[in-house]
């Protein structure tokens, strides 16, 4: 089939598999899966800008269909996900600059490459000493929780850091009853909007694979509502990215479309089925996520070509 | 409470199904019927096709979703 606004020739059926592949993971993890979607619209011959451009806009419908039920789940903190996209965005500029100055500095390849191959194997080594500890303690404990309720309880191997982090009185102190949470200062959750965001930025992408991970660990987030809630926030950044980008010349509304009806269909499935599984064990499940973005990374580092 | 977990992923199915049928039909649609005006804004007025996208993928979203919903309350009436 023929995209005129891209001048691309692709599958129909492709795009809208690759979409719901994304949708999948999209919905049971919170993220915005374009380390997936890049690639593989690249490989079809898209533009790269076109690709992230499109990718974007694939990545807001997704977002909605995906918040959607996570909201009618419970799923979504609305008062967290709209501070966290403040900061998110300011991030997001910032790390757009930062690229700016490294492409000045001429050495942003190599820089861009350094860092995500070292944040992403950082998040999955932590996430998977983390999550096994966290499993282990409760296998000991008492058998396996089985109501939906009792799933969404999510004990974790660093509560006490987390608990710290809320101690920490720095004025404005917000309360969060959505998530639990009875007081944390302000500042704590616009950090990691910013990093979150400077990430994004940065990297590219929605950087849900650091935010994610942040909300759980840092705020203290329970897993089902980090990926709801960072589900909630990629919608108003992601949109942000697609006005930008369409006003570029870097969207593909038609590809967007269709493989969006792929990525609707499956973020309802991601998004139901995070009710089966138990906060740690999500967090297992999320760990080869970065590994496969720094995969990807790695091997434009080692064989100069751009997947 | 198995019962009520096969019951409720029965009706998501059913669901799911009038859904993908309505976000397909969506797609074509919009390819049959904007699918050249877009191309022209997309060169000629990019602030308005920035909006119109937008709009687009979030009332794929958003509106078919509540047409199922809508749809399968019909459904459900009708047959109770």
């Amino acid at each position: 089939m023929f995209f005129p606004i891209s001048g691309a020739h692709i599958s129909p059926i492709y795009l809208a598999l690759i979409g719901f592949l994304i949708g999948i993971l999209g919905g049971f993890f919170g993220v915005g899966g374009s380390f997936i979607a890049g690639p593989a619209l690249r490989a079809m011959g898209v533009d790269w800008n076109f690709a992230v451009g499109t990718d974007l806009a694939h990545i807001v419908g997704k977002s909605v269909v995906a918040a959607k039920r996570h909201r009618a789940l419970g799923n979504v903190d609305l008062k967290l996900g709209l501070i966290m996209a403040l900061g998110t965005i300011g991030g997001a500029e910032c790390g757009a600059q930062l690229i700016q100055m490294l492409k000045r500095a001429g050495n942003v390849n190599q820089v861009v490459s350094i860092v995500s191959v070292t944040v992403y194997i950082g998040i999955s080594t932590f996430m998977i000493w983390e999550s096994r500890r966290t499993l282990a303690r409760q296998k000991g404990r008492a058998a396996a929780p089985t109501s939906a309720a009792s799933k969404k309880r999510d004990p974790s191997s660093i509560k006490h850091v987390t608990r710290g982090i809320q101690r920490f009185k720095l004025w404005p102190m917000i309360d969060l009853p959505a998530s639990g949470i009875k007081a944390i200062s302000l500042w704590v959750i616009m950090l990691v909007a910013f990093v979150g965001g400077l990430f994004s930025g940065f990297l590219g992408g929605g950087a849900g694979y650091i935010r994610m991970p942040s909300m759980v660990y840092i705020i203290g987030v329970p897993t089902h509502l980090a990926v709801g809630t960072d589900l909630f926030e990629i919608i108003i950044s992601a949109s942000y990215g697609t006005l930008s980008h369409a006003i570029k010349g870097n969207v593909d509304i038609l590809i967007a479309l269709v493989m969006h009806t792929g990525a609707a269909i499956g973020a309802q499935i991601g998004a139901i089925s995070t009710q089966f599984f138990a906060g740690p064990k999500i967090r297992l499940a999320f760990v080869p996520l970065p590994l496969i973005g720094a995969a990807i990374v790695i091997y434009t580092m080692v064989t100069g070509h751009k997947i | 409470m198995k019962k009520d977990t096969a019951r409720t992923l029965r009706a998501f199915l059913i669901e799911l199904v009038v859904y993908a049928f309505l976000v397909v039909g969506y797609f074509f649609l919009v390819l049959h019927f904007l699918g050249d005006w877009l191309y022209q804004l997309e060169i000629h007025y990019r602030y308005t096709y920035a909006g119109v996208a937008l709009l687009l993928i979030i009332g794929q979203a958003v509106v078919l979703e509540s047409v199922t919903t809508l749809l399968l309350r019909i459904i459900r009436g009708r047959t109770e």
